[in-house]
């Protein structure tokens, strides 16, 4: 591996393998980090522990598909570097990251981020009592180490991910107790079919309509127009209570819940570099804004796949592509154009069904009662940031300030979109004007020793 | 065009404690705020209550301001989440123990008793884990630490109980004094008051600069890093001699850790960047007062931006034109100084006489320029 590089790929997810493939191919040699220890990112994560039996099937074609892509990107033989986490970003660009619990930084001229997203947290009354989690976690469980929950699991939300993991689940030999769908009614229902371009792209767009199939195959109770939802217990989950569309309140025993309300872009590293960034109403969150190629409104500083807003893997890698390309141009490698009109193709085409789902799962932005902890960190409530919005009427800067509401661990990760709905709703104004935290660094816990140890240009260990 | 009887120009600590004061005095206090209070140097303080090494021109206001910070709850009915857990600063050899002694033994002979050399086995009771190559240090065991931000949220809510008018997101544009009365034009429209007080931090030069006046003023942004919770308790402030450390845990549980390490600053936006190759050195001095602290995660780091001073003192006078006071430039050590400070200034506002705790502080020990047209 060299030991300098012109280019930083943050994160070898869809997005970032392609770029990587890319600016090989161009005769470019960027560095890529990942935080996992494989390639593949959140869709195709571990994809090479799985490369045959039954996690590999019932993880289903789109997961396989994977393996494939994994195996591009290692053949470019392009410098990798798994295990490493990018914790802070200074213009320039000076690069900190951690690997094997040591600090280095480095110089580099432009930087793609292809961190992608997060799952928009879900604030319920009782969400942060053991028993409860994201579809995202369980996913990831179910991923690397084939975890299949024992007792039956309720799943409620919305989005395609859940629809996904039933069907994995499904397949892996686990039990659903049922499916709270709270997507607003008269959405719910014909989704599905969606739900799979979603994830990938418009031509599996009616493949949706099997999952329908092997969901209504298998029994599962999808319950729609749910509200109110709410986990019970003292030391753990032991209860789940819901609401109906025909109004009627049901209580039952439950152990685990998984949650999801869809994903959004992650938004830290781009905050913290104070690049602008444009409400969605559509998909309910920030979004970088990029230019047709992927910069960011920071010179050399690029971005691609859901990171850019939620498009999906078959879109990510487009995106991917084109930002590579477009690293390529501003580093002076000459005219890309014609690769260039290519990967807007495939864009194009991974994109057109973007904005019927859209339309379809809308941010179903819930009600969140006093009680719900909205700060897990710092355990504050939706009760305690209205108080604080009340007596002091300031942005979430100062509510965070005042309450210490986002200055936990997750840097406001799990609480950010929360308080910023609550005040926008609070102060009767825009989410896009109520705006989100300043980000302080780093952008991931990095350790005292760590730190201590960072050494400019020190060679990654 | 609003009128009151005194202006307060900064909506930090000092201008809030003015404020206090002078309503508490029967003044009827406009507050301008620039941004939202505390936003700079105030909300980003490590909140050290400390006299422990502190420039003996200080310690009059000093002292003053420890037996109020013992009381803080009469002044501001809350306790600010302060606690006189103690300052210790250790040493690792014979000469710098031996220089401390000194220093303390003067201290003593100027009649302040505050400080009090320590041995090796009183450091290590005080601080569990402590690396065992500190062999003793300085102590002062009625200094301690409050919460930054529960400071300001009592300072603000008892200015405004007295009746202060604060206006946030109101920077000040332009000052001129007609007559009896200056006006004080801000983006939110303009304030007219007999009397104004610059306690603008860091941006205190340019403010006495609309007025015409040149005061020398640099700035810092000190660096401070914060971790997640700690099982175990270390309850004083630590720093050690000769490093750039300052060493405390928060009621939280949390670490933090500063002592004057500076980032980068732009007075224009207000904002501030880290140096992470400067707070590395501060990283390495935690872990080598407290070994086991190595493997702790920093969750966030910060900084305000302050006004600093050549001699590292505050400005606190009469300004050169008439009706104006300044009240800035703590340099990074202002703090503690908050309740004293305050009450000094509301009583210097008020009679128009310079309280003796004040006369280290005067503006033309910077300079010998004055007022300048």
């Amino acid at each position: 591996m060299k030991t300098e590089h012109d280019i930083l790929i943050v994160g070898a997810g869809p997005a970032g393998m392609a770029a990587a493939v890319q600016l090989t191919e161009l005769g470019l040699s960027p560095l890529v980090i990942d935080e996992q220890a494989m390639p593949g990112g959140q869709i195709w994560r571990a994809t090479e522990g799985h490369r045959t039996g039954a996690v590999q099937q019932a993880l289903g074609p789109e997961y396989a598909e994977g393996t494939d892509r994994v195996a591009r990107f290692r053949a470019s033989g392009v410098d990798y570097m798994p295990g490493t986490r990018l914790w802070h970003l200074e213009p320039g660009f000076q690069v900190f990251m951690s690997r094997n619990e040591a600090a280095f930084s480095r110089r580099y001229r432009a930087v793609l981020l292809a961190t992608g997203a997060q799952e928009r947290p879900m604030p319920i009354p009782g969400w942060t009592l053991p028993g409860v989690m994201t579809v995202g976690a369980a996913q990831i469980l179910l991923k690397t180490s084939a975890q299949i929950p024992d007792a039956p699991v309720w799943v409620a939300g919305s989005g395609p991910l859940p629809l996904l993991y039933m069907r994995q689940l499904l397949s892996l030999g686990g039990q659903i107790a049922g499916y709270l769908d709270t997507t607003p009614s008269g959405q719910a229902g014909r989704i599905i079919p969606h739900a799979m371009a979603a994830l990938r792209g418009r031509a599996d767009l009616f493949k949706g309509l099997k999952w329908l199939r092997q969901l209504r195959a298998a029994g599962v109770p999808w319950l729609r127009g749910v509200r109110d939802v709410r986990a019970i217990g003292q030391e753990k989950m032991e209860k789940l209570r819901y609401t109906t569309s025909d109004e009627v309140m049901h209580e039952v025993p439950a152990s685990l819940l998984l949650l999801h309300e869809g994903v959004v872009p992650s938004i830290h590293a781009t905050l913290a570099m104070n690049c602008d960034h444009d409400w969605s109403d559509t998909q309910g969150c920030f979004v970088p804004c990029t230019d047709d190629i992927g910069m960011t409104s920071v010179s050399g500083l690029y971005l691609a796949g859901d990171g850019a807003g939620i498009g999906g893997a078959l879109a990510a890698e487009a995106k991917g592509r084109i930002a590579g390309l477009g690293i390529a141009e501003f580093l002076g490698h000459g005219s890309v154009s014609s690769h260039l009109r290519q990967a807007r193709a495939s864009l194009d085409q991974a994109l057109a069904s973007r904005p019927v789902i859209d339309a379809l799962y809308p941010p179903a932005d819930v009600e969140i009662p006093d009680e719900t902890i909205v700060c897990r960190c710092e355990e504050l409530t939706a009760g305690d940031i209205r108080a604080a919005a009340e007596q002091h009427r300031g942005g979430p800067n100062q509510i965070k300030a005042y309450t210490r509401c986002g200055m936990g661990p997750c840097q406001g990760r799990q609480c950010g979109y929360t308080v910023n709905r609550i005040l926008s709703e609070e102060y009767n104004q825009s989410r896009s004007e109520t705006g989100f935290f300043r980000i302080r660094p780093p952008l991931k816990p990095v350790t005292l020793g760590e730190l201590a140890a960072l050494e400019e240009g020190q060679k990654a260990p | 065009m609003t009128a009151s009887d005194v202006i307060i120009v900064g909506g930090g600590l000092h201008g809030l404690s003015g404020a206090l004061h002078l309503a508490r005095a029967g003044a009827k206090v406009t507050v301008l705020e620039g941004e939202f209070v505390g936003r700079h140097a105030s909300g980003a303080s490590a909140a050290g209550v400390r006299t422990l090494g502190r420039n003996t021109l200080e310690m009059p206001l000093a002292i003053q301001a420890m037996d109020m910070w013992h009381e803080i709850s009469e002044l501001v009915e809350d306790d600010c989440g302060f606690h006189a857990h103690g300052q210790l600063r250790v040493v690792e050899t014979d000469a710098q123990i031996a220089a401390e002694a000194q220093r303390v033994s003067r201290l003593v002979d100027s009649g302040y008793s505050n400080e009090v050399i320590i041995g090796q086995d009183q450091i290590r009771q005080l601080v569990p884990g402590l690396n065992p190559k500190f062999i003793g240090g300085a102590y002062a065991a009625d200094d301690g630490a409050a919460d930054p931000h529960r400071t300001l949220i009592a300072f603000r809510a008892t200015a405004i109980r007295a009746g202060v008018s604060i206006y946030e997101g109101a920077p000040v544009q332009a000052m001129k004094r007609d007559g009896e009365n200056w006006t004080v034009q801000t983006k939110v429209g303009a304030f007219t008051a007999p009397k104004v007080v610059n306690a603008a931090g860091a941006w205190g030069a340019r403010i006495a600069a609309m007025t015409g006046e040149i005061i020398p003023l640099s700035a810092k942004a000190s660096m401070m890093m914060v971790t997640e919770r700690l099982t175990e308790t270390i309850r004083p402030v630590v720093s050690i001699v000769g490093r750039s450390l300052s060493f405390k845990q928060s009621s939280q549980g949390t670490l933090v850790l500063g002592g004057g390490i500076q980032g980068r600053y732009d007075l224009d936006s207000g904002r501030t960047a880290m140096d992470f190759h400067a707070l590395a050195k501060g990283a390495a001095a935690a872990g080598e007062l407290i070994p086991s602290v190595a493997g702790v995660r920093i969750t966030r780091c910060w900084s305000g931006i302050e006004g600093k001073t050549e001699d590292l003192l505050p400005v606190i006078c009469p300004g050169k034109a008439a009706g104006l006071f300044h009240i800035f430039g703590f340099s990074g050590h202002g703090f503690q100084l908050v309740p004293a400070a305050g009450a000094a200034i509301a009583d210097m506002v008020i009679t128009g006489v310079v309280p003796d705790v004040l006369l280290p502080f005067n503006a033309d020990r910077l300079t010998t320029q004055g007022a300048v047209e």
